[in-house]
């Protein structure tokens, strides 16, 4: 398992390469990646702060639980801070595991969980100013379904 | 202890952290200390539903006890992903 909190950008493709490389255990990889997207009015930049700690510890709680529930064999949690561009990737997970239903499910249960229990805020900045994103009650509710 | 500030609760305080000497017996009395302390304390604290906190870096609730605590920190709900 291993907890990544960075404001550099990472390698998306060598990370996910690393992470498969050499698995004889598991039968399932699944990686997700998080993109900066343009919204209504041009996105000059995405701004992340954190709670520097608490977002590792978090971040390692959760990947922790996953860990058990689908008897993962490794997982990984990249998530970046400070200023990003459009098309900048802000995040990936990635999950190893015997069969895909496992990988897939936990690879959701991560991205669930990381969005309101790690302790990220987003700032949206555009030409009218700049604005913290508001949390959404449905990632709140996406909690229940675990 | 310390408190610490995060986003929006960081900005209408003024500072992401201070050192407050406090009595406090749970999160809420101590909320209720901040507010009394300045108006924008009391604009930041206006709606608690609004906001999280976390002792000593795990979440908690409002009615959470302090004894102990070394890290008492508020913000809005989390965004990350």
């Amino acid at each position: 398992m291993r907890i990544v909190v960075q404001d550099a950008p990472f390698d998306f493709g060598a990370e996910a390469a690393a992470f498969a490389d050499g698995r004889a255990v598991s039968g399932a990889v699944v990686t997700f990646t998080g993109i900066v997207r343009d919204v209504d009015g041009g996105l000059q930049a995405m701004e992340i702060e954190h709670y520097p700690g608490m977002t590792e510890s978090a971040l390692t709680d959760i990947a922790a639980e996953a860990m058990k529930r689908w008897s993962l064999e490794d997982a990984l949690v990249i998530h970046r801070h400070g200023r990003l561009e459009v098309g900048e990737m802000i995040m990936m997970v990635a999950t190893a595991a015997r069969h895909r239903k496992d990988a897939f499910e936990a690879a959701e249960y991560l991205m669930d969980y990381l969005k309101s229990r790690a302790p990220f805020w987003k700032r949206e900045v555009t030409a009218d100013g700049a604005d913290w994103v508001a949390a959404r009650d449905e990632d709140e509710d996406a909690l229940t379904r675990w | 202890m310390d408190v610490l500030y995060f986003a929006w609760v960081r900005e209408r305080i003024g500072i992401p952290r201070e050192a407050v000497e406090t009595q406090a017996g749970t999160v809420m009395d101590l909320v209720e200390e901040l507010r009394g302390k300045e108006e924008r304390y009391a604009a930041a604290f206006a709606d608690i539903s609004a906001l999280r906190v976390a002792v000593d870096q795990q979440l908690t609730d409002f009615d959470a006890p302090l004894s102990g605590a070394r890290e008492v920190a508020f913000f809005p709900p989390m965004t990350g992903g």
